[in-house]
């Protein structure tokens, strides 16, 4: 009987999972399709999920009406950059909270978390203004600081988290066997901690990759990343949903291939430290 | 050299006072074990040595030279953690070439070094696999290694075979000893386990509550314990107390009969009760005895000892063996001294 039940809700829920995954995927696969459609198919009232004329007609007009490649290596400087800057503030930060406690450690990562509750838009104005004074308004460099600076809290939690799990006891090893701070981070905690930093470096250039708000505000031609490029097909020249969702795919494909071949590493860096 | 002396070292975790005022003077090429109840300051004071705790207050030599405030690595000790702390992500001959390469020594000279700790050690046929390819006794003799090839003044070990099974254990203290006996260099341990204490000191010191209760070789702990804690904590099974209903005219209020001091008699002796639990180790049988007002006490039998559960039993002690304890715990000079 037990077995039974057990195989039983085991059944429901595998139909369960498959069915929200479905869910979340399906707006996905329906900008895919949608991309290899007519602008008229796209926009019937009967839409056909598979029964239609494919065409690679909407990915020929994006790549002919706009500098793709230009955006494509926008993000990737934004989104790399930003997180590999991140990760040299972090790492010695998460290192000092981890191993060197003092009583107001666990305060000040509360406070870096609660910074992520504020909306974006509470401090929109002075960045803005600040980026209008210093010229970093549409430079790279510019939205490399920000994203480095908002992803910031996420990373050291994260790599705060994986420290954590690292038995004190092994640096000190480190420290009896003559290792500096700085050789006992880059020989000991390091190679020992890489999969958590791994995970964080990854899952940082996805924020980072799909981040819209802050690119959209601060960058106009030069420095427009992949989400602005997408937001261009949106409203000046009325909705044209075949398009938009060609360059929709183009945006999210290059993000969704580093996420699907990283699974692995992003479930397990994720799940770090939540079971021993 | 590798002499230490610590001097009215103190050391307080926030408010709490986790070492009291302490002298100890360790000489070179000693084996002094720390023992004590968990939570007695035993490792804390180690760890103040290795210098990984800061001193609170008073001062830590080092072969005569303050090393209160010296850094871990300066201070020329080496030490083997309970969970051995190897890094898990070198291989062994990289574990034990660390230090030496922080110290940039010569290649040829770690090379050379650590094939004479493998030999050592048996790590021979291990130098090229990971920690977490090794058994617990494995990755401890890596963990010594990696100690040995330093030539520390002192080694320090914290529990070192806490994490070993019972037969393990057996052959590390073993060789843990011969490994002093050829190296000849101080050596601090520090264990809850009086029986690793006995077996390897050439001195212990007896920890409770942040204070060293004595410092003394091990028979002279055995036999001469200053009061109640030593004598309770050193011996195994543990020293019987009984508590007497008058106190005695030198002022003994309890009297301390290790159990392998009752004599098992067939008159009447000073003690009689019925045989309650019966071990037999093989080698020897230990006795619970019920005696009426006193409680339970533990006697050590021969092997063969015919006596089993229910039996009647009469016990007495030789008088020069049975310690007297006033009532602050002192251990009173014994009748055969007075």
């Amino acid at each position: 009987m037990a077995t039974n039940s057990s195989s039983k809700s085991k059944v429901i829920y595998t139909l369960l999972a498959w069915t929200i995954s479905a869910a979340i995927f399906f707006p996905i696969l329906w900008t895919l399709l949608t991309s290899f459609k007519t602008e008229a198919e796209a926009i019937s009232a009967n839409p056909s999920l598979f029964m239609f004329d494919w065409t690679l007609e909407n990915y020929r007009d994006v790549l002919e009406r706009s500098p793709y490649f230009d955006h494509f290596w926008n993000s990737v400087v934004i989104s790399v950059g930003s997180s590999l800057i991140g990760l040299l503030i972090a790492i010695p930060a998460a290192w000092s909270m981890a191993f060197v406690q003092s009583k107001r450690t666990k305060h000040l990562l509360m406070w870096m978390l609660s910074t992520k509750m504020l909306p974006p838009v509470g401090v929109l104005i002075p960045i803005y203004l600040l980026f209008r004074d210093f010229d970093l308004l549409d430079t790279k460099l510019g939205l490399v600081i920000v994203m480095t600076l908002i992803n910031l809290p996420i990373m050291v939690w994260m790599l705060y988290t994986y420290f954590r799990e690292i038995p004190n006891e092994i640096l000190e090893a480190s420290r009896m066997d003559g290792a500096s701070i700085s050789a006992e981070i880059f020989h000991v905690l390091l190679p020992i901690a890489l999969p958590g930093i791994a995970s964080t470096l990854l899952l940082n250039v996805i924020l980072a990759w799909n981040e819209a708000f802050w690119t959209l505000i601060l960058t106009a031609a030069n420095a427009a990343p992949l989400t602005a490029f997408i937001a261009s097909y949106s409203s000046p020249e009325g909705l044209f949903y075949a398009k938009l969702s060609a360059a929709s795919a183009m945006a999210i494909a290059p993000i969704l291939i580093l996420g699907w071949f990283s699974q692995k590493q992003l479930v397990r860096g994720l799940t770090f430290g939540a079971v021993k | 050299m590798g002499s230490i002396t610590l001097k009215q070292v103190t050391k307080n975790f926030d408010e709490v006072n986790v070492i009291k005022p302490l002298d100890l003077e360790i000489r070179d090429g000693e084996f002094i074990v720390f023992v004590g109840p968990s939570g007695c300051g035993k490792s804390t004071l180690l760890r103040m040595i290795a210098g990984l705790e800061d001193t609170t207050s008073g001062n830590i030599d080092i072969d005569g030279q303050d090393a209160t405030s010296t850094p871990p690595a300066k201070r020329g000790l080496a030490m083997v953690f309970q969970s051995y702390a190897l890094y898990p992500h070198m291989s062994v001959r990289n574990n034990i070439a660390f230090p030496l390469k922080r110290a940039k020594v010569p290649a040829a000279e770690i090379e050379q070094k650590i094939a004479s700790a493998a030999k050592i050690l048996n790590l021979g046929d291990y130098l090229d696999r990971k920690p977490g390819q090794l058994s617990g006794g494995q990755r401890q003799r890596v963990a010594i290694g990696r100690a040995i090839v330093r030539q520390p003044s002192a080694f320090l070990f914290d529990e070192p075979l806490s994490n070993l099974d019972a037969s393990l254990r057996v052959n590390m203290r073993l060789e843990i000893s011969e490994l002093h006996k050829s190296l000849k260099t101080t050596m601090i341990y520090v264990t809850h386990d009086q029986v690793e204490a006995m077996t390897m000191a050439d001195r212990i010191a007896v920890f409770n509550a942040g204070i060293i209760e004595q410092v003394g070789t091990p028979l002279e702990l055995y036999q001469h314990p200053v009061n109640r804690f030593v004598a309770g904590f050193i011996g195994s099974p543990k020293m019987n107390f009984i508590e007497l209903k008058q106190t005695k005219e030198d002022g003994a209020t309890c009297l301390g009969v290790r159990p392998e001091h009752f004599q098992i008699t067939t008159d009447a002796g000073i003690w009689s009760g019925k045989v309650g639990v019966v071990e037999h180790l093989g080698s020897e049988t230990f006795l619970h005895v019920q005696v009426d007002g006193i409680g339970t006490l533990t006697v050590k039998a021969n092997g063969d000892c015919p006596l089993s559960y229910g039996d009647d039993i009469s016990l007495s002690a030789d008088q020069s063996k049975i310690l007297r304890f006033n009532d602050q715990g002192i251990t009173l000079p014994s009748k055969g001294n007075q």
